[in-house]
């Protein structure tokens, strides 16, 4: 922690992890959809889904997926923006179990080519955030530095190649996990980098045998 | 530098040894730390300041709290205060603090633009202490930097140590830390020396030891906003007392330890949890029904 965690940021009240947290998590989920979202079902969980009113938590997740800064003063307002804009909205709430972060949020989104994607993501204090789940699949992801998601079939080789592929485009890796639903069967990669990762990167790994998908994950702020 | 142990004592000999002002040898150090110029850590400090005067005039306007629970009340004192004939309880420089840091905090109730310093529910209490010295001392916002300095690295010692968040120390950890970094800004703007700074932040520790984190309906709202009034009077008593040379028989480093043993041992309905304390009290229960069936 340094001097200006502590001394800042600059946000839109009143809290950290239900309106910053909650600016970044629409920031994160846009950036997984790898473009502007057109229509949002954002369903809330826990004290997400208990206080949002209060804090603003639906105005903050708009204003993210909208791609404001969590200190945007048009915040508490976002909704208006929202409609102008033409992104189509929803709030729900939704009890994703005991276990679940009290302050998460699942947003099913579509975006303005037509892709879509279901992202599930907590806020787990001081405007941090974390995103768990990605179209079913196990993640975990800060949106600090820049990342790549690939599904694949859980084959030996497939790591050592994609990993192959980022060292030969000069990408270093700055953290990597892997979570798969059972041995053999389709399993996911998170890869977080140091550097963006360029488009023939991700062709490249995309044409790696047993690779599903591959997904660039800019990061957000 | 993340996982290492701070410590205010050690500043203070540092500053002291060399016989240089405490804010120069933490600006130096934090500069090294971010491996940025000093004059740069400086700029951001006044960007601060510069959002921490706007959420003042914000607050002043008399903003209302989105859940409707809260608002006015920074407002209502500043114009009861300024009544011909008003005689105030706290004098002229508490009274503004007072003012100011419920106007921050009703601001970030109220959605306004805040710094989280040290964060979202305890940001008036910095600006409610530095705005009224600049105001009753002659002070310039050159000036404040080097108590935000200060109070900056007052935090960082208290985060290394134990935590800045309610929802893991309780208040006293987030209400109780700010009071402590707007006393050692106090006692630092007003001359005193790097040991003042040190009693100064641990009476403040010691006055707000144990302090829980009960908002009602889960909001930053009822008690944090008076909270934030509160703990600026702290600072401002904290530093009062140190400048006139009385001494904090528990060191610093050592109160924010006793603060981390109080906060660890501390039920979780006391950590934001909005499951026990003011939160749990009939009062709140009827109006967070209320609420959160609309
Ligand atoms: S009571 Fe809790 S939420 Fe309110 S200011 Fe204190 S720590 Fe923050």
């Amino acid at each position: 922690m340094n001097l200006l965690d502590v001394i800042g940021p600059v946000m839109i009240g009143p809290s950290s992890s239900h309106t910053a947290g909650a600016v970044r998590l629409g920031l994160l989920a846009v950036s997984i959809l790898g473009e502007s979202p057109i229509k949002a079902d954002i369903a809330l969980h826990g004290s997400f889904a208990q206080t949002y009113r209060g804090h603003g938590t639906d105005m903050a997740l708009l204003a993210g997926l909208m791609g404001w800064m969590p200190d945007d003063a048009r915040i508490p307002e976002a909704d208006i923006y929202a409609e102008q804009k033409g992104l189509q909205y929803k709030f729900s709430t939704i009890n994703l179990g005991e276990l679940t972060h009290p302050n998460t949020v699942r947003f099913h989104l579509e975006g303005v080519t037509g892709k879509t994607c279901v992202v599930t993501g907590s806020s787990i204090g001081g405007g941090q955030v974390c995103v768990t789940e990605i179209d079913d699949f196990p993640v975990e992801l800060n949106g600090n530095l820049p990342g790549v998601l690939i599904v694949h079939q859980d084959r030996p080789g497939v790591i050592a190649l994609v990993s192959g592929k980022l060292s030969e485009y000069k990408v270093n890796i700055a953290g990597m996990r892997v979570f798969r639903t059972n041995k053999g069967g389709t399993a996911t990669m998170i890869i977080e980098c140091d550097q963006m990762v360029p488009e023939e990167a991700l062709k490249a790994i995309r044409e790696i045998k047993n690779v599903e998908s591959v997904r660039f994950i800019n990061k957000v702020l | 530098m993340a996982n290492n142990k701070l410590s205010l004592e050690k500043y203070i000999e540092w500053a002291e040894k060399e016989h240089r002002a405490l804010y120069e040898v933490m600006l130096e150090d934090n500069a090294k730390d971010m491996d940025t110029a000093p004059i740069a850590i400086e700029a951001k400090m006044q960007e601060m300041l510069q959002v921490m005067q706007e959420s003042i005039d914000f607050g002043l306007t008399g903003v209302r709290s989105r859940s409707g629970l809260t608002g006015g009340s920074a407002k209502t004192l500043a114009e009861t205060m300024a009544k011909p004939g008003y005689k105030s309880l706290l004098g002229p420089v508490a009274q503004d603090a007072l003012v100011y840091a419920l106007a921050v905090a009703e601001a970030n109730a109220a959605m306004g633009r805040i710094v989280a310093a040290p964060t979202a529910g305890a940001s008036g209490v910095l600006p409610g202490v530095l705005f009224s010295l600049k105001k009753h001392r002659n002070l310039s916002n050159i000036d404040l930097q080097k108590g935000l300095i200060v109070a900056g690295n007052i935090g960082m010692v208290i985060a290394s140590r134990f935590s800045l968040s309610g929802a893991m120390g309780g208040c006293q950890a987030e209400c109780g830390s700010a009071g402590a970094m707007a006393a050692g800004a106090a006692v630092s703007l007003l001359g005193g020396s790097a040991e003042q700074v040190g009693h100064a932040v641990a009476i403040v520790i010691k006055n707000m030891l144990g302090l829980v984190c009960d908002p009602v309906a889960g909001l930053v709202e009822v008690p944090c906003i008076k909270r934030n009034g509160g703990s600026a009077m702290q600072a401002l008593l904290a530093a009062e007392m140190s400048l006139a040379g009385i001494k904090s028989f528990i060191p610093a480093d050592e109160a924010i330890d006793a603060m981390k043993e109080v906060g660890e041992k501390m039920p979780c309905a006391f950590r934001e949890t909005a499951e026990g304390g003011l939160a749990n009290t009939p009062t709140a229960l009827a109006w967070a029904k209320k609420y959160f069936s609309k």
